[in-house]
């Protein structure tokens, strides 16, 4: 939290004023990272949270020493670091920022720092069987978003029949193997290995998938500090500085003297090699891009659409029950329902959505799908009641007196006259919360699904631009919602017609 | 009590009844007596408590004391109202509010077999039916299909009417039924009411309309004469 009120002050520029007045070249080297990934990469001291540590750390060190300059930290979430330093948040990303074709074509990439394989991580008792992708066939395999192995997950879907799964953070992916929720993880071996010393139950498999390499990244436009950082790694690799970095935080291995020696050699080092066809999209035509990705947005748009429609469905079903029982329940009722609502709606719906989908799996293991659904009903069934709520009172009492002198019981009243009037001054209300909510499903690929902004995500990353993507995202938002905002005025125009 | 020379069955008996809202005094003492057949005006001032009296028939107000017979069905002052005693009320009481109140989601016709289906168990066709012989003779079945904010005030009201008599009850009350009708509407009005109170059914109607309780009553009772008796 501390880091993020410094990048938050950074950011706004606070600390750049002290020197943005000065024509000098820069003191200051930004490199942007994201601590949540943590040891060894990059992490908040343990006793000293205030401070960072981790491989990254050390080389930010370096490259600035070699610039000359004073190495300062901006806080990035890890997905976006490659659009935050194109927008010069930051000179340079680093947080075991992977090698690509992509970012070789639309950005500035440092030559390679570290080479790491991807492995596959099992459960214990999985060893002997699942020793390859091939041997996933119809299983689910985790990986971080973004990454290589996402990028072989997803070819591997199409040839092994595997179903792969994105998380925002590398933590969680092993949780989850070793919850069942998944069957495997595919990630380079300097995750592996910490989580496996971390965790008892999981095995890292000895065959690597694909070989990749860590780099630095910078802006296109940032070819000639690359050149400089450069001239610094090279130095590095030749004093023997890097190693004592990597051998400090246990990742050094003899793969690395092998890739000094080839880029010290000036020989081409490939972005990725092991893995037939895993290349961006970024040396596509961006129509070629958008055509290749095109039906993974529509079946993402299909899972927000269907993950909408069921949520809201249940949240119409809950707030009904929850509106009653605060309008005709007795004051134990009352009071435990409005405290429920005060809940849902005084929490942030991540935070709901994590509670449930992994502060819970110790007694309930959720799917991802049926977690986000519960989660999200949950939440608007709060907001829904209300809603209902208001709308059950604002019908004219003498309504409910006209219905009571006929003869129909409370129940009757309520279901023949006080709710259908109320239903309709609700549905404008509940329209636009259908629409809130179909935005706000976006929230559950933090549960691993892949729904239509997360797959957007994917697509902007592997793109290195979020032009596209972001317009296509928006006119398939457009065309769901749209829509059903013109289903729901017909509907209120309908209502209003005499009923025979 | 004015002009009451004609002696029937008593579907309706007011005894003692008083009715307080914290410490003022609505009703004090109010009694009287409606006979089958009748067309009886309880008149008073605004705020004289006719529409509590009303009201308290209806049960849809608690009376604090007295008694309050409908068709033999007795009411006690001061004791709640429920269950199989109020549904049995239900049937006997029919009650037209000044702003008829008619259910706006629904067209007259449903508005009218609403209670018939529901809340006693009729068969759908056999209310429609019922429904639309009641709008055929308040002279409005033309616009059974219609909605209640597509009615005039006066088809509104004949709609609540309609609405209130669909359950058959012995006893029809009016809450200020000319209080919105032009002299040619009023008169109509009259005119129905007295068709209407035959036979077993009576029909009370709360009113400060002098000219039409005394061209259409046959009973008149003015409320101040009635409390502490």
């Amino acid at each position: 939290m501390y880091l993020k009120v410094i990048t938050a002050l950074t950011l706004l520029g606070f600390p750049a004023a002290s020197v943005s007045s000065a024509s000098a070249p820069p003191r200051e080297l930004r490199w942007a990272g994201d601590p949540e990934g943590g040891a060894p990469f990059v992490q908040a001291n343990p006793a000293d949270p205030t401070r960072l540590t981790g491989f990254d750390v050390e080389i930010a060190s370096l490259l600035a020493r070699g610039l000359g300059r004073i190495p300062q930290f901006v806080f990035v979430q890890f997905t976006s670091i490659d659009q935050s330093v194109e927008r010069d948040d930051a000179d340079i990303g680093l947080s075991g920022i992977e090698d690509t074709p992509t970012r070789r074509a639309v950005m500035c990439p440092t030559i390679p720092y570290y080479e790491f394989r991807e492995v596959l991580t099992v459960r214990d008792s999985d060893v002997a069987r699942l020793r390859t992708l091939a041997d996933f066939a119809g299983r689910r395999v985790a990986t971080l978003a973004g990454t290589i192995a996402y990028e072989i997950l997803l070819r591997a879907e199409g040839r092994y029949g595997i179903q792969a799964v994105s998380y925002e953070d590398d933590v969680h992916p092993y949780e989850d193997l070793r919850l069942g929720r998944v069957d495997g993880v595919l990630l380079d071996n300097v995750l592996a290995e910490r989580r496996r010393r971390e965790m008892s139950g999981i095995t890292v498999q000895p065959g690597t998938v694909a070989v990749g390499h860590y780099v630095g990244i910078l802006a296109s436009r940032n070819g000639a500090l690359r050149e400089a950082m450069n001239e610094s790694l090279r130095a590095a690799m030749r004093d023997g500085s890097l190693e004592r970095i990597l051998r400090k935080w246990g990742v050094w291995n003899d793969d690395q003297p092998r890739l000094y020696a080839r880029l010290l050699a000036g020989k081409p080092v490939p972005p990725i090699s092991g893995v037939d066809g895993v290349i961006g999209v970024a040396t596509l035509t961006r129509w070629q891009a958008t055509r290749r990705y095109l039906p993974s947005l529509i079946r993402a748009a299909g899972v927000t659409l269907l993950l909408s429609c069921l949520s809201m469905a249940l949240a119409v079903c809950l707030g009904v029950l929850i509106a009653s029982g605060r309008v005709y329940g007795t004051a134990l009722v009352r009071l435990t329902l409005t405290g429920y609502v005060e809940l849902m709606r005084g929490t942030p719906i991540l935070l709901q959505l994590f509670v449930i989908y992994y502060g819970l799996a110790a007694a309930i293991r959720l799917p991802a799908f049926a977690a986000a659904l519960t989660g999200l009903a949950l939440n608007y069934a709060a907001y829904e009641s209300e809603i209902y709520r208001s709308a059950l009172e604002a019908v004219p009492v003498g309504q409910l007196e006209a219905a009571r002198t006929l003869g129909l019981s409370e129940r009757q009243v309520l279901t023949l006259v006080r709710g259908p009037q109320a239903f309709r001054l609700a549905l404008a209300p509940m329209t636009n919360d259908f629409v809130a909510l179909l935005k706000d499903s976006s929230l559950v690929s933090v549960l691993t699904v892949m729904e239509l902004t997360k797959q957007t995500q994917v697509f902007a990353t592997n793109l290195g631009s979020w032009v596209i993507p972001g317009l296509l995202c928006a006119a398939i938002y457009l065309a769901m919602s749209l829509p059903l905002a013109g289903a729901a005025r017909r509907l209120e125009r309908q209502w209003k017609a005499p009923t025979l | 009590m004015e002009g009451a020379d004609t002696v029937s069955a008593p579907v309706l008996e007011v005894r003692d009844v008083h009715v307080c809202r914290g410490a003022r005094r609505i009703l004090n003492g109010v009694s009287f007596v409606v006979s089958k057949g009748g067309l009886v005006a309880l008149m008073g001032p605004s705020g004289s408590g006719k529409t509590t009296m009303l009201r308290a028939i209806a049960a849809l107000e608690r009376f604090d004391e007295g008694l309050i017979i409908v068709d033999g069905l007795m009411l006690e002052g001061g004791r709640a109202i429920h269950g199989e005693l109020l549904r049995q009320l239900r049937r006997r009481v029919g009650l037209v509010f000044q702003f008829h109140h008619l259910f706006e989601h629904l067209s007259a016709l449903k508005n009218i077999t609403l209670a018939p289906i529901h809340a006693h168990g009729t068969a759908v066709d056999d209310a429609a039916t019922r429904a639309l012989e009641l709008l055929r003779s308040l002279g409005i079945e033309q616009r059974a299909h219609a909605l209640p904010r597509e009615l005039s005030g006066g088809e509104a009201q004949r709609v609540a009417i309609a609405r209130a008599l669909a359950v058959e009850p012995p006893i029809l009350m009016m809450d200020e039924p000319t209080a919105s009708l032009d002299p040619a509407r009023r008169t109509e009005l009259g005119e129905l009411l007295r068709r209407l109170a035959t036979g077993d059914r009576a029909i009370l109607v709360s009113t400060h309309d002098e000219e039409f309780a005394r061209e259409f009553a046959t009973d008149i009772l003015r409320l101040d004469d009635l409390q502490g008796q």
